[in-house]
């Protein structure tokens, strides 16, 4: 696995260059992470060949339909990948070290203290029958046990304050907590030992419009407090235009394109995008709701050449052969099309 | 917990007992044997009584043990004795009181079943806590198999393979009894030895037998809970795998185990009768076989309202150690 992981990461460095010019180093580097799950129908690539980079304090939104790879780049990213999935390659680099080359036990340390992970189903991921205190004091003493009592439970009530919690909450138990409440728990729990990559699940998925923001605020501010590198995932692009720096747009597995989030609004790339943000309802025509035609291609399946062709219209005939590569646009955009092939060569 | 609740299942408690109490006092009346006439009877065979000799001692037991009174009065006269925890002698067993009689039967099933349910509870929910843990290796998840296997055979059955087998054929443990015959009980080694050697079989056919259902039962529990969210974030969190086995996923799974347990020990004694039988062991179960068999009722008011009243209590106090186990039903 070794020399395949070294071979994916020399193939895609220049898809990761253009984001260095961004200025800070990243802190974050991700080259050709490949994740296949193999099921009793067949080999399914999750996902294929993704590279980005992400400097402390950027945050990146990662967008795109149900199944398209999002959660499995996050779990990926934990190498939390579960059988029948297994990571086939690539690297994850968090300044200069390398999450796939560590020992189990390696990752499990850097779990939490290295890459933080706040899960989709807040609503859920507190154990129901141990205090909110026991849940946070346990994540801490399993990095580093050698602290006092005291001093772990200063650092536990200090994340919660941080969140925006009262430090009773150190003593409740998950049912005596709402809904947004629970939510900045698990990223008063994902800040506790001040990680430089946090990974946020959809973490507004079940919550109503006024806790989303209160929680999005949170986890803004606390960025800014450790300066971490955020990746959101999410469906809703209107709550991603208002708080990421970067969009991703996955599709089939793929990174198509990233963008900045104006870019990314105003000016699309590649046509998945494009028919992404038309698709989103806006007030000068109202009642007027553009889909995209077609369904999301099966994994186990995938179209010849761009997975995308049988759904786009700008599809020329080299799409449905030949499989496009990322390839750099100015000002840091990257974009997996054909229709830019002839742009990036000039 | 409220003293209100408290409060409510300490009553419960109570009229559990009387419930049960009255129903045990009845139901042996309605045959029209009589215990005394029968036990003189026998000895009337071996020994010389003339026929109006024995009619007078008969009725002047009656009297002695009241039931020359009327019913009601009998009843009331009874439901004293309870409140007292007292239950008079024994008809068959006279002069022992039904007291001294269960407090001799008492260690024996304590001993055996008491121990046996709670080992089997012990062993049936880990292993099944194991088989449905992803983690775990595959050699300790296939252990679970044979026990899965074992719960088809009835406890009976597999007491008589295990004697016939074991004890008959291979001659490894004694067939029966609680110790060697000639043997007296002593606090030495040697006769702690004896001892374990006569109750490893019994043991070995009640725990075979009943740690396949908490496997199952646990099993079936664990496969939802290792799939919880919150136990993947556990994993996220970068806990030892231990722990999340421990706090997170053990914690909440055996929560149905536990009431399992409360219904478990409820049926100790109706095991006890059968197992106590087949190994000759002088225990609770014993004990009750013979006072129904020779209609001696004090004995079985004193067996049943003991057995009553043990569950009972065991119940009540296992409510009060759920919400311990489970905050989320402490408030209502």
């Amino acid at each position: 696995m070794n020399s395949m992981t070294s071979g994916t990461r020399a193939g895609s460095r220049n898809a990761t260059s253009a984001f260095d010019a961004g200025g800070a180093t990243p802190v974050l580097r991700v080259s050709g992470l490949e994740v296949t799950y193999y099921t009793d129908l067949g080999r399914a690539k999750a996902l294929d060949d993704v590279s980005f980079a992400l400097s402390a304090g950027e945050k990146l939104g990662m967008v795109g339909e149900s199944g398209s790879g999002k959660s499995t780049m996050a779990l990926a990213m934990m190498r939390m990948i579960k059988p029948p999935g297994r990571i086939e390659g690539g690297s994850v680099f968090i300044d200069d070290t390398d999450l796939m080359a560590m020992t189990e036990d390696e990752m499990r340390q850097a779990r939490l203290s290295k890459i933080a992970y706040i899960p989709q189903g807040a609503m859920n991921s507190l154990n129901p029958v141990t205090r909110i205190g026991a849940q946070m004091v346990d994540a801490i003493k399993s990095h580093s046990a050698r602290q006092s009592r005291s001093a772990i439970e200063d650092r536990c009530v200090h994340a919660l304050r941080s969140v925006d919690l009262d430090p009773s909450v150190f003593r409740m138990y998950a049912h005596e907590l709402s809904g947004g409440m629970k939510q900045r728990v698990c990223i008063a729990i994902g800040i506790l030992l001040e990680p430089k990559v946090i990974i946020a699940d959809e973490p507004t998925s079940a919550l109503d419009v006024v806790t989303q923001r209160q929680v999005m605020e949170t986890i803004d501010r606390v960025q800014d407090q450790i300066n971490a590198a955020v990746i959101l995932i999410g469906h809703d692009m209107g709550l991603m235009a208002q708080f990421v720096d970067k969009v991703a747009v996955m599709y089939a597995g793929r990174l198509v394109e990233v963008s900045a989030v104006r870019d990314m609004f105003t000016a699309p790339n590649h046509p998945y995008s494009k028919a992404l943000i038309s698709s989103l309802p806006n007030l000068d025509n109202k009642g007027v709701f553009q889909g995209i035609p077609g369904l999301a291609p099966s994994l186990l399946r995938l179209p010849s050449g761009c997975a995308f062709h049988p759904r786009c219209e700008f599809a020329m005939e080299r799409c449905s052969v030949e499989r496009p590569e990322p390839q750099n646009l100015e000002e840091g955009r990257l974009v997996t099309c054909h229709l830019f092939d002839e742009e990036a060569s000039q | 917990m409220n003293l209100k609740i408290i409060v409510k299942r300490l009553f419960f408690l109570v009229l559990v007992i009387w419930a049960a109490s009255t129903i045990v006092f009845f139901v042996p009346r309605l045959s029209s044997r009589n215990a005394i006439r029968e036990r003189f009877g026998e000895l009337s065979r071996t020994g010389g009584f003339s026929p109006a000799d024995l009619e007078k001692l008969i009725a002047s037991m009656q009297q002695q043990f009241g039931l020359d009174k009327p019913l009601l009065e009998q009843y009331v006269q009874y439901l004293n004795q309870i409140i007292h925890l007292d239950f008079g002698y024994s008809l068959y067993k006279y002069p022992s009181t039904v007291t001294e009689l269960i407090a001799q039967a008492l260690p024996w099933t304590i001993g055996l079943l008491l121990v046996t349910t709670v080992l089997s509870f012990i062993i049936g929910t880990l292993l099944g806590a194991v088989s449905a843990w992803p983690r775990a290796p595959q050699w300790m998840r296939t252990f679970a198999t044979p026990f899965i296997l074992l719960t088809g055979v009835p406890p009976v059955i597999m007491a008589i393979l295990l004697v016939f087998f074991v004890g008959f054929r291979l001659k490894w443990l004694p067939l029966g009894s609680a110790y060697s015959v000639g043997v007296v009980p002593n606090w030495s080694w040697g006769f702690f030895f004896d001892l374990m050697s006569h109750q490893i079989l019994p043991a070995l056919s009640l725990i075979l037998g009943s740690v396949g259902g908490w496997v199952l039962s646990m099993r079936g529990m664990g496969i939802t809970i290792q799939g919880e969210d919150y136990v993947n974030f556990a994993e996220h969190k970068g806990l030892t795998g231990g722990r999340i086995f421990r706090d997170y996923y053990l914690r909440n799974a055996m929560l149905p185990q536990v009431t399992g347990l409360a219904l478990a020990l409820g049926t100790v004694v109706t095991s006890a009768i059968i197992v106590e039988g087949l190994f000759g062991l002088p225990g609770i179960g014993s004990l009750l076989n013979l006072a129904i068999r020779s209609n001696d009722f004090p004995t079985i008011y004193g067996v049943v309202l003991f057995i009553t009243i043990a569950v009972a209590v065991l119940m009540t106090a296992l409510e009060f150690i759920y919400p311990l186990l489970d905050p989320r039903i402490r408030e209502n």
